[in-house]
C-alpha cells in the first residue's frame, strides 16, 4: 500500500509541502501562491488524495521555501491546510496556515463598479474577518463591498 | 461615514452651528484666507458643488473648478491617480465626486492634501450624511428621534449612511416603500443588532401621527420595468396637504432633493416644510468640514 502512495507523490529532498488542503482546490492554491508556468521550481501535486479525514490535495513545490505571509493567503480557500518545511528529506517545520488579517492584490472585487477593478494604478485591497455564522468574509477596503461566498472564484 | 464616531460626528456638527451665522453672511470670516480649494466633479451635481463653492467663499477661500469633464485631461485617458497628484500641487483641498466606489479613498492614498469625499459611485455621499444630520439636530433632536424615511429604500444610499449615524443615537426608525423598494434586509439586520427598533410598512399614512421627522426620497421611473406599476408606487408614496393633517404638529419633513413629485407643492408653505432649510444647511456643515480638514479650526 505505501509503495503505491508513493508512487502517486513522491518525497522531496527540500522544499514546500502543503497537506491537508480541501479536495479539489490544489490548483487554486497554486494561483493563490501566484505560481504560474514562468515558476521553474519542480511542483507536483495529487487531487482527491483519500486522507484519515475524507479526501484532500496535496502540493508539493521543490528546492523553495515560501514566506509564511504568502502560504497564509491559502487559508482564505482552505483553512485546514498544513505547511511543511522539509530540508533534506525531514520535515523540519510543521505549521496550521493561519488566516491573514488582510490580502493585497490576490482577489477581485466582485463590485464592478468599485475602483479598483478600474485602470488606476491600485492592487485590490481587503480585510479578512471570520465568525462563526458566515465564515471567512473579505471587505474591500475601498468600496466596502463583501464577498464571503466562492472566495477562489475571484483570485487575480 | 462608518469610520466617524459619535463624538466626532457631534464635533463636526457643533462646529457647523458655530459657523452658520458666516453662511447666511451675518458674519465674516477670513478662516480660508489665502487657501485654494479643488472641485474635481466628474459627475454633475448642482446642490453638492454649489454649497461647496459657496462654503469655500464664506470662509474667505478661492475655489479652482476642474470644468466639463470632456474637455479635461481625463477625456485624454488621464487616471483618476494622476490627476490627483497633478490638482495635489495646485490647491490646498480637494473635493471628489466620482461615479466609481471607492475613488475617494483611493484618491485620499495617492493627495498630499486632504480630500473630502462629496459622493463616489453608488453607496457613499457622507457630506449629504453630515447636512441631514445638522438639519435633524436644528430644527428637531437627534437624541431617541422617530423618524420615518420613506421611498426608494433600496437604492437610495442617503437613507442608508443616515440609518447607521442615526443609530448612534439611539432613533426609533420606521421605513415606508414599496415591497420592490425595500430597505436591504442586511442593514435592517444591523440595525436590530444594535438594539434599534424597526418598523416597515407600505403606508404612510399609517405612520404619519407617529413620527418626529419624515425623510422623503424620490422613486425613480426606471426602478419599475411595469410603467402602471410606477405610477400606483408613485401616489401612494406621495406627502399631500391631506395627509399630513393626520401628523404631529411637530413633524419636520426633509428631502435630499431634488424632488419630483413625491412631495406635493402645498406642503411647502406648511411649518413641517424643512427641505430647502436642509439644502442651506449643507453651507454650515461643508464650511466646517472644509475648515476642520484644513486645520484651520481644530
Amino acid at each position: 500500500m505505501k509503495e503505491k502512495r508513493d508512487l502517486k507523490i513522491q518525497a522531496i529532498e527540500n522544499g514546500t509541502v502543503i497537506d491537508h488542503i480541501k479536495a479539489g482546490q490544489a490548483l487554486n492554491v497554486l494561483r493563490i501562491l501566484g505560481i504560474s508556468s514562468a515558476f521553474r521550481a519542480t511542483i507536483s501535486f495529487v487531487m482527491n488524495a483519500p486522507g484519515a479525514r475524507g479526501k484532500k490535495d496535496v502540493v508539493k513545490i521543490e528546492g523553495k521555501e515560501l514566506s509564511v505571509e504568502e502560504l497564509n493567503r491559502i487559508a482564505l480557500i482552505s483553512p485546514k491546510a498544513t505547511i511543511n518545511i522539509i530540508r533534506d528529506f525531514e520535515v523540519v517545520q510543521k505549521n496550521n496556515v493561519v488566516l491573514p488579517s488582510y490580502v493585497e492584490g490576490v482577489v477581485r472585487c466582485t463590485n464592478s463598479n468599485c475602483i479598483s477593478n478600474s485602470n488606476e494604478p491600485i492592487e485590490s485591497k481587503f480585510t479578512v474577518l471570520q465568525s462563526e455564522e458566515e465564515g471567512v468574509s473579505l471587505h474591500c477596503l475601498y468600496c466596502e463591498h463583501v464577498i464571503s461566498e466562492e472566495i477562489a472564484d475571484y483570485l487575480l | 461615514m462608518k469610520d466617524f464616531s459619535r463624538e466626532e460626528i457631534d464635533y463636526v456638527l457643533d462646529t457647523a452651528e458655530k459657523l452658520e451665522p458666516v453662511a447666511r453672511g451675518e458674519e465674516k470670516s477670513r478662516l480660508l484666507d489665502g487657501k485654494i480649494v479643488s472641485l474635481l466633479f466628474f459627475e454633475p451635481s448642482t446642490r453638492t458643488r454649489l454649497s461647496f463653492e459657496v462654503a469655500t467663499r464664506r470662509l474667505g477661500g478661492q475655489v479652482l473648478n476642474l470644468g466639463a469633464v470632456e474637455a479635461s485631461s481625463v477625456m485624454k485617458g488621464e487616471n483618476l491617480a494622476d490627476t490627483i497628484r497633478v490638482i495635489s500641487k495646485y490647491a490646498d483641498l480637494i473635493v471628489l465626486r466620482h461615479p466609481l466606489d471607492g475613488s475617494a479613498r483611493m484618491a485620499a492614498e495617492f493627495a498630499s492634501v486632504p480630500i473630502i469625499n462629496g459622493g463616489d459611485g453608488s453607496v457613499h455621499h457622507p457630506t449629504q450624511t453630515f447636512l441631514d444630520l445638522y438639519t435633524i439636530r436644528r430644527e428637531s433632536h437627534l437624541e431617541g428621534l422617530k423618524i420615518a424615511m420613506a421611498g426608494d429604500l433600496k437604492y437610495g444610499r442617503t437613507v442608508h449612511s443616515l440609518c447607521h449615524a442615526l443609530s448612534l443615537y439611539g432613533a426609533e426608525m420606521t421605513f415606508v416603500s414599496p415591497p420592490e423598494l425595500r430597505m436591504p434586509q442586511e442593514i435592517v439586520r444591523d440595525l436590530q443588532k444594535q438594539k434599534i427598533r424597526v418598523k416597515e410598512t407600505d403606508s404612510l399614512e399609517e405612520i404619519i401621527g407617529d413620527v418626529e421627522v419624515l425623510y422623503m426620497t424620490r422613486v425613480q421611473r426606471e426602478r419599475f420595468p411595469d410603467p402602471e406599476e410606477y405610477e400606483k408606487v408613485k401616489n401612494k408614496l406621495r406627502v399631500t396637504g391631506d395627509l399630513l393633517k393626520g401628523a404631529d404638529p411637530g413633524l419636520k419633513i426633509l428631502h435630499p432633493l431634488p424632488r419630483v413629485n413625491e412631495i406635493s407643492p402645498d406642503v411647502d408653505a406648511t411649518s413641517h416644510a424643512r427641505y430647502f432649510e436642509q439644502a442651506f444647511y449643507g453651507v454650515p456643515t461643508r464650511m466646517a468640514l472644509l475648515a476642520l480638514a484644513m486645520g484651520v479650526i481644530e
